[in-house]
């Protein structure tokens, strides 16, 4: 067991930290078009979004492994250098590099699977904050069975001329791309026949239509396709070979659901919070119900960030197995920050139920906004029940259940 | 940057996991469970101290391996997971850390050399400290001791007895000297022993240190747990291991039932509840050595943590194995009570949860 990360990353650290205080309290001219789930503080310099991205990846702070001819920073991918970055900013209220679908999924899907043309044409301004994507996978007869997709694509004249529906696709209505499965090859075998297609969001033919999510919020919209036609060009793989570059980076997702960092530092906002809260006089902190049950959630905050040092760790030391411990973090983290969350909400008992801009609003209502944004978090990305198929299928090689005739 | 056991650690655990496994298996465990004249107990033990176990924690100028508490963590780890049928946390984790901590150059001397040579064995009875029932207590005065010690870890093999008062000041006496009467109770784990000890005026050995602070008791306490918690760390994996495996074999509805989802989703429910509890053991285990500020709170996560996930495992596991389970003949109860009776030693997680708020000064 060997905790530091060598001296060599304590400069970095140090660097790190003076960037910090140089952007502490950092305002942004625009709305986050994509949620950023920290709050920080505004009370800085101002600048707009696509700046602060310019600036991150400037310092490699963003994007470190991105090439520099696509928009990137153009070094080597340290994972010690974005877990110090993490910890840094979630520590000093920094807000973090914009993310998103398009910067997390798309473009290590464009570096790995892409053409040259595409690469060119589309990392750059997505890293840069100024291409919003969207993903189009689920469809309202296609969820945890995504494979089942059935949006079709013709090519007519050199185009792909799309029919149909998807569901469940955030940032739509901000978008001006979309990254989409869409079956191709009807007489294929279900994941034989679907393909990756990159749609602009302008094109005739398609709607976009807001869903209105339990917290009140638009998280969500729903996406319909009018022969929505698109040049042949704009397919990455092959035809057919959709579900494969989907299954590239579908990781990439659902471990950035879950992050240990927030979680912790969620937790201290929330003894802060006991401490403050009182019934009757007493603090919340010393009421042994709730005393015992903060420090239950705090083992498995503990136990959880431990786990994400020990998966890192086998990052870097390639001999070093941790296949378990990497496949149960959506799982966990998300079912663990609901947790955390509802707790909170509990023991402000009346209170904790207030919402929007009521009076006696706690933390801006946060507690109970995130109590109900994670539920979505845990049915989102591969539900919990997903999860617990693929930890026993593929890490425990459970058989998987018989396929069942014309039910 | 390395987090997790090294090729040296995973070594010895692998050496102690297969001596366990040739010469241990389930017959083994259910003769020294079932038969107090066998001696196989006594064969199990010492051929795991002809491996070192006794000494990992000694330091090398005592006679000892001077190895840290991430090492004895891993070796507890392998223990809990064949069920070793001794006591390892009492005698070999908490007794020497008191003396490093609390003796004075000759009691490190005496104790910790004859420890190291396995001619004295301690027994260790800190309950008290910890919380005392049925009026357990013991008083220290002029080098003698008298009172009732409950719950005493492996003092039926022992040479000797190291004990606290509610104070926190460490003893030891002689297991076989006038006025010590080890009354044997049974748990229901029977893989170990738990005795009383009624003391009535016993010269004692007071260990100088600990009558000026509390370092040697709370530093033996805390290695006590993170040792406890990885013995159930290692037991419940063994639980996965077994119901994982029994549900590929069993057929009902003409089917294995380890491929109806209702199998499969307890199985990945156990294994996702325990797998961070191997990176919270560890670190419990590093921070104990190395990093002594953050070393009381992580053992009392690691042992509390450990308490509840351990016991919710020690359920389903069995349940996985359907009536089988329930059996005597299976075995999967060896696990299920040494789990059991781990949750409660050295301090039930209600009690290390309110220690664990008071170091943070909540």
């Amino acid at each position: 067991m060997n905790l530091n990360y060598g001296s060599e990353y304590d400069s970095f650290r140090k660097e790190v930290k003076d960037f910090c205080k140089e952007w502490k309290g950092i305002n942004f001219k625009d709305q986050a078009k994509i949620p950023i789930a920290q709050n920080h503080e505004s009370y800085g310099a101002t600048l707009t979004r696509s700046e602060w991205q310019s600036i991150l990846i400037e310092k490699g702070y963003f994007a470190r492994s991105v090439p520099k001819e696509y928009g990137g920073f153009g070094g080597e991918s340290d994972v010690i250098k974005n877990r110090i970055i993490a910890s840094e900013f979630a520590s000093e209220k920094i807000p973090p590099a914009m993310g998103g679908q398009g910067i997390d999924m798309l473009v290590p899907t464009l570096l790995e699977l892409g053409t040259e043309e595409q690469k060119m044409q589309y990392i750059k301004p997505t890293l840069h904050g100024e291409m919003i994507w969207c993903q189009g996978y689920s469809e309202p007869n296609a969820g945890s069975d995504l494979a089942s997709l059935q949006t079709k694509g013709e090519l007519i004249n050199d185009n792909w001329v799309i029919n149909g529906q998807k569901i469940w696709t955030s940032t739509a209505q901000y978008s001006q791309m979309m990254f989409c499965l869409v079956r191709t090859e009807p007489e294929a075998q279900k994941h034989a026949g679907i393909s990756y297609l990159l749609i602009p969001m302008e094109t005739p033919g398609l709607e976009v239509r807001p869903l209105v999510d339990m917290t009140l919020k638009a998280g969500f919209n729903e996406v319909f396709f009018t022969d929505v036609t698109i040049p042949k060009e704009n397919i990455v793989g092959k035809r057919g070979e959709g579900w494969a570059v989907a299954n590239a980076t579908l990781g990439h997702e659902r471990g950035s659901l879950a992050n240990p960092n927030a979680m912790m530092n969620r937790l201290n906002e929330l003894i802060s919070r006991m401490k403050e809260e009182n019934i009757d006089g007493v603090r919340l902190i010393d009421i042994p119900v709730y005393r015992d049950k903060l420090i239950t959630i705090q083992s498995k905050v503990t136990a959880f960030q431990s786990n994400s040092l020990r998966v890192l760790s086998s990052k870097l030391n390639k001999n070093q197995d941790s296949k378990l411990a990497g496949m149960i973090q959506k799982l966990v983290g998300t079912e663990l920050r609901h947790e955390l969350e509802g707790f909170a909400v509990d023991i402000m008992g009346e209170m904790g139920t207030l919402y929007e801009d009521s009076p006696h609003l706690r933390d801006g209502g946060s507690w109970q906004f995130l109590y109900m944004y994670y539920l979505g978090l845990i049915i989102g990305g591969g539900t919990s029940q997903i999860q617990k198929n693929i930890i026993s299928e593929r890490g425990l090689g459970m058989p998987r259940e018989p396929k069942v005739q014309g039910v | 940057m390395y987090f997790g056991l090294s090729e040296d650690q995973k070594f010895f655990q692998e050496n102690v996991s297969k001596f366990l496994d040739d010469q241990c298996g389930l017959d083994c465990i259910r003769t020294i469970t079932e038969d107090s004249q066998s001696n196989l107990q006594e064969h199990i033990q010492n051929g795991l101290v002809n491996l070192g176990i006794n000494s990992l924690l000694i330091p090398e100028e005592y006679g000892g391996l001077g190895l840290d508490m991430l090492f004895t963590a891993a070796v507890s780890q392998s223990l809990g997971g064949g069920v070793a049928p001794f006591s390892f946390t009492g005698p070999y984790v908490m007794a020497p850390i008191a003396i490093v901590y609390g003796g004075s150059e000759g009691q490190k001397e005496k104790y910790l050399k004859g420890m190291s040579q396995n001619t004295i064995r301690m027994g260790v009875g800190f309950s008290e400290y910890i919380g005392a029932r049925d009026g357990a207590e013991i008083k220290i005065k002029n080098n003698k001791v008298s009172g009732k010690a409950l719950f005493v870890l492996d003092a039926k093999n022992s040479t000797h007895l190291m004990l606290s008062n509610k104070e926190g000041v460490i003893g030891i006496v002689t297991s076989d000297a006038d006025g010590v009467d080890i009354i044997d109770l049974t748990a229901v784990d029977k893989t170990r022993n738990f005795s009383e000890i009624y003391l009535n005026n016993v010269d004692i050995d007071v260990l100088g240190l600990t009558q000026e602070n509390n370092n040697a008791i709370t530093k033996s306490i805390d290695a006590g747990r993170i040792s406890i918690a990885a013995d159930s760390l290692g037991a419940s994996q063994r639980l996965i291991d077994k119901a994982v495996e029994y549900s590929k074999e069993r057929k009902q509805f003409g089917r294995v039932i380890g491929s109806f989802q209702a199998v499969k989703h307890m199985c990945a429910e156990m294994v996702s509840d325990l797998e961070p509890c191997y990176s919270l053991v560890w670190h419990a285990a590093h921070c104990f050595t190395y990093m002594q500020e953050e070393s009381r709170l992580m053992s009392c996560h690691a042992k509390s943590h450990l308490s509840e996930v351990s016991k919710l495992i020690s359920k389903k596991a069995t349940e996985v194995h359907g009536g089988m389970g329930f059996t005597d003949l299976m075995g999967v109860h060896y696990w299920f009570k040494r789990i059991g009776v781990n949750r409660h030693i050295l301090g039930a997680p209600e009690l290390v949860r309110e220690e664990a708020a008071k170091i943070q000064n909540f």
